[in-house]
């Protein structure tokens, strides 16, 4: 039954594996987006920018997962359905399932790696941007070389935790009818009426998943403090 | 910050949950939950099949529209109805007043009796009433008499529903002060819990019974005890419209009208259902 | 539109459904908390066995969804016999039992991740200068590790525990009726679909903002040394 033959729904499942990994990625790379302008908004030191930042940051900690994913599939479509028929085009303008699950993880991501991004930005030694801006460097080239570096080397510990969040949360989004891994083994259980199988082969493929990101999320650690090491060593 | 933000995130919900469009009917989308067994479910080739893809093609033929059934989640029903996505829901939902606030009702296309599935050797197999359906509202005397008996029986026993289905609010009204009512979010979820010793018996719809029975697992358990109809369980099932078409809730009406006097709605029903449920 | 009395008892019925959550969610705080201390004990023990074992339970409980665990744990186990004829039975066949037993373990796999990480926070030379002065085991523990590392692992451990109160939404798959069920069973009885889901949402913002107000008054307390002196 969870064979890869003609009745099996081994393929199935990897096929929803790699949904759920597709649409977690996209999802925090739309949250790191989201993520770093809040982030932004909180350091600039501008009122209103950091009062939209911690409503932001406040409102997508305090909700249920479910909750924002609901309305963020249902008010997106709802949103491009009279955008739709605003500009003449007739009926149902659905907001496809993959953006839908993916803006609904993003969303909720952002919120978190906003705190993560502010808390990099304020690691950096304050004479590092100092000794950037004296030998002549413009605002884009420091924030590239000398900035983006240095937060990604003390956000990494803190995104591995998110991307594991992120990966979690991907398996609430079923409701916008995304075959991604949970929906597969829920339509799996449901059809064949064998659902601990299910479940179990979902519970498995979802450790693979996280063994292989952590195992990346790791070297990625390595590789970034790599300047660290021989500081101390 | 946090009040206006509700206030303005359900005007914007209202705002665009009601927009809705007159339009000349050519094509009709029908969503369906595809795995409400036998009512619809999906079979190994992906397709929605079941009694009400069968009566919705029927249908459609009389009133020569082209009729294009779309699968989705319970979860997003009513907000797919209103956005447009589809026209019209069927998934054996039930036809209640507090529904028809939101949402027009067509004529009831099935209406099947309610009854229990336990194990073969419960108490409910000993019944006088074992087996007979009973009409709560037409011969009220009767179907008492048998609650009555019933009630005695599950005195202290625990039952399985699903949640906001006419049956829920049947054990809501009778049998919650004497049995505990467990209430599940799907019926699957409820079967596992009938052969995990979790609940003494289930109270569905016959047709959802019977289904459960062809399981492989099942052969310890039987429909047994009365089965209800009327009263709480309403006039039946009906197809889900937006209020604004009412053109097309009347379409499907007269269509019905025909589907019922030709025999048509019969023949799916035995198909499917193995007994007659039309209303 | 929707009339006021509709809100008014749909927030009363919501309401109602509180206790639910916050049980579920305190006791699984609590259980979790004292699993994750055991797990995070195992896994700096330095006894091999131990802390492989602390290992597999972090990997398992924080690499997957609460959902799968929830089913496994509450659908799954009476499927094994062995599980339904055991003592364990009349705990395992009350939902409430399961959803605090499965909430708490997985509650515990990340929070074992904070309080080690806390751990690995306390500086070196603290612990030699405790040394220094005759301090050792409980005592050592008790007055120089603990309350650096609580000091350390609350920003973290705050997350965590407001992360809780959303996760217990989940439950309805078990047959509990938590806020964000009732929620959606009052938008199945009446189809009206916004403005449970909305009122839900709010008590859940309310009583999360609480709770984050909470533990910024708890951060401020635990670091007095942070604080501008007044003399």
């Amino acid at each position: 039954m969870l064979g890869f033959g003609d009745k099996g729904w081994g393929l199935a499942l990897i096929a929803g594996a790699l949904m759920t990994l597709a649409v977690s990625l996209t999802g925090l790379l739309i949250g790191s987006v989201l993520g770093s302008l809040i982030a932004w908004s909180k350091l600039s030191g501008h009122k209103v920018g950091a009062t939209i930042g911690d409503a932001y940051a406040s409102l997508f900690r305090g909700l249920p997962e479910l909750l924002v994913i609901y309305f963020v599939y249902f008010g997106s479509s709802a949103l491009l359905t009279a955008v739709g028929n605003l500009v003449g085009i007739e009926g149902f303008v659905g907001v496809p399932a993959f953006a839908a699950g993916a803006l609904g993880v993003g969303v909720i991501s952002g919120a978190y790696q906003a705190e993560v991004y502010r808390g990099a930005y304020l690691a950096i030694a304050p004479g590092e941007l100092e000794a950037a801006r004296a030998v002549g460097m413009h605002r884009l080239l420091m924030f590239r070389r000398i900035i983006v570096p240095q937060v990604l080397r003390y956000a990494i510990p803190g995104l591995g935790n998110l991307w594991q969040v992120a990966l979690k949360d991907s398996s609430l989004i079923s409701v916008t009818g995304l075959t991604e891994l949970m929906r597969t083994a829920q339509v799996g259980a449901g059809s064949t009426r064998q659902p601990f199988a299910f479940y179990l082969a979902g519970l498995g493929l979802y450790l693979t998943l996280t063994f292989v990101t952590d195992r990346f999320f790791e070297a990625a650690e390595k590789r970034a403090t790599r300047g660290l090491k021989r500081m101390h060593g | 910050m946090r009040l206006p933000l509700a206030i303005g995130m359900s005007l914007i919900a209202a705002t665009f949950a009601t927009a809705a469009h007159a339009k000349d009917w050519k094509t009709v989308v029908i969503g369906m939950e595809g795995a409400y067994a036998p009512y619809n479910l999906t079979d190994s080739s992906s397709k929605i099949v079941g009694f009400e893809p069968d009566l919705v093609q029927d249908l459609c033929a009389r009133i020569k529209v082209e009729c294009k059934i779309i699968a989705q989640d319970w979860d997003g029903m009513i907000p797919g109805l209103q956005a447009g996505k589809f026209d019209v829901i069927m998934d054996g939902m039930s036809i209640t007043d507090e529904r028809k606030g939101q949402i027009d009702f067509s004529a009831p296309y099935a209406n099947a009796p309610a009854g229990f599935v336990a194990a073969k050797d419960s108490p409910l197999a000993k019944l006088a009433s074992n087996g007979k359906v009973f009409d709560l509202t037409k011969s009220p005397a009767e179907a008492g008499k048998a609650l009555d008996e019933l009630r005695a029986a599950l005195k202290g026993k625990t039952v399985g529903v699903q949640v906001s289905t006419t049956h829920a609010t049947f054990a809501d009204a009778h049998l919650k002060d004497i049995a505990t009512v467990k209430e599940y979010k799907t019926t699957d979820e409820r079967d596992l819990d009938l052969k995990s010793g979790r609940i003494d018996a289930e109270l569905d719809d016959y047709p959802i019974l019977a289904a459960v029975l062809d399981q492989p697992d099942s052969k310890d358990y039987a429909i047994i005890g009365p089965q209800f109809a009327g009263g709480e369980f309403g006039i039946g099932v009906g197809m889900g419209l937006r209020k604004a078409d009412a053109d097309l809730t009347a379409k499907f009406n007269d269509a019905l009208k025909a589907a019922f006097a030709d025999g048509s709605v019969k023949k799916y029903s035995l198909k499917w259902f193995k007994i007659d449920t039309t209303p | 539109m929707m009339s006021l009395d509709f809100i008014w008892l749909t927030f009363l019925r919501l309401i109602a459904a509180l206790p639910v959550t916050i049980e579920v969610w305190f006791l699984s705080i609590l259980f979790g908390g004292f699993v994750a201390a055991c797990v995070t004990w195992m896994r700096v023990s330095g006894i091999l066995p131990f802390s492989l074992f602390a290992r597999l339970f972090i990997f398992i409980f924080r690499g997957s969804p609460l959902l799968i665990q929830l089913f496994i744990i509450y659908y799954g186990l009476p499927s094994i016999p062995f599980a339904r004829h055991s003592f364990l039975w009349p705990f395992l066949r009350e939902p409430f039992y399961c959803a605090v037993l499965s909430l708490a373990l997985c509650t515990a796999g990340y929070t074992s991740e904070i309080f080690r990480g806390a751990l690995a926070a306390v500086p070196r030379g603290q612990v030699e200068a405790a040394r220094a002065c005759g301090m050792s085991g409980f005592l050592l523990f008790r007055r120089i590790i603990l309350p650096i590392a609580a000091r350390q692992a609350l920003p973290a451990y705050s997350t965590e525990v407001i992360s809780m109160t959303k996760a217990t939404a989940l439950v309805s798959l078990i047959t509990l009726w938590d806020v964000l069920s009732v929620a959606l069973k009052i938008r199945n009885d009446t189809l009206i679909t916004y403005t449970p889901l909305l009122i839900a949402g709010a008590i859940y913002y309310v009583f999360n903002y609480i709770l984050a107000r909470v533990f910024v008054w708890l951060e401020y307390v635990v670091s007095p040394h942070l604080r501008r002196r007044v003399y």
